[in-house]
């Protein structure tokens, strides 16, 4: 197929607050309908995004942070990481939410989906898309 | 807005008949409004039905029929988990029915 291209989505906002993040994440999901070759890149505030044990009761807000597991079923499994947003706020990988996707080939085999990348490998991934959305 | 009159209570559906309230969901809803489409549902109905439920508890979201048609494929067997099986089951589009009678709301990516 040569009319795959490739999709960048860029998070870089706090996940509650403002709609970015849900109106990201809802997109992406209906934009995997298209078969497009997709990947997600997290940057700034927007690692908080990806933050494990997300509880939302105070502000009142639907938790939408399971949602993220479902990536894999969609055929979602490059989810870049930027480390120095992870290290400017303290946080590592372990911070994060475990996100698998399960690889029909290898008997449904369970492999990671969140790469954590310098900014440097972000850019030349960046280089490399045809499409790039920013939320 | 539309309602639907089930066992003396009153349920709110959006103008496509999808459940306004996805927590007042009971199992007898999912006949009542297979009714208006002349269906009945059948144990292969309430499979579907269950797993659609579970994915929504899971993940808080109904997945594009694609990701249903693989992920029941994997949980009841590759002579499920295809289009055929589904939209036999499901002829108005195995997402959108069988979300609607579940309970959730149209799936994510329903294009």
């Amino acid at each position: 197929m040569s009319n795959v291209k490739k999709f960048m989505y860029i998070n870089n906002k706090a996940p509650y607050g403002t709609i970015y993040a849900w109106e990201s994440l809802e997109v992406v999901l209906i934009g995997a309908a298209f078969d497009q070759e997709v990947s997600l890149m997290f940057t700034g505030d927007g690692v908080y995004q990806l933050m494990k044990g997300q509880d939302t009761k105070e502000v009142g807000i639907k938790n939408f942070s399971p949602t993220y597991a479902a990536l894999g079923d969609y055929d979602i499994n490059k989810i870049y990481v930027e480390k120095e947003s992870l290290d400017a706020r303290g946080l590592t990988v372990d911070d994060l939410m475990h996100l698998v996707w399960e690889d029909e080939d290898a008997d449904w085999e369970e492999k990671d989906s969140i790469r954590v990348v310098t900014s440097a490998e972000l850019a030349e991934i960046l280089d490399q898309q045809d499409v790039v959305l920013s939320f | 807005m539309a309602a639907i009159e089930f066992e003396g209570k009153s349920y709110e559906v959006d103008e496509e008949g999808y459940l306004v309230d996805l927590t007042q969901w009971v199992p007898g809803l999912a006949q009542i409004m297979a009714n208006d489409e002349d269906a009945v549902l059948t144990d292969a109905h309430w499979e579907v039905l269950n797993f659609l439920r579970e994915y929504y508890e899971e993940y808080q979201i109904a997945p594009a029929v694609r990701v249903l048609t693989k992920a029941i494929g994997k949980k009841l067997g590759k002579d499920k988990g295809n289009s055929k099986y589904l939209y036999e089951l499901f002829p108005y589009g195995p997402g959108k029915q069988a979300c609607k009678y579940a309970g959730l709301p149209k799936p994510t990516g329903c294009v």
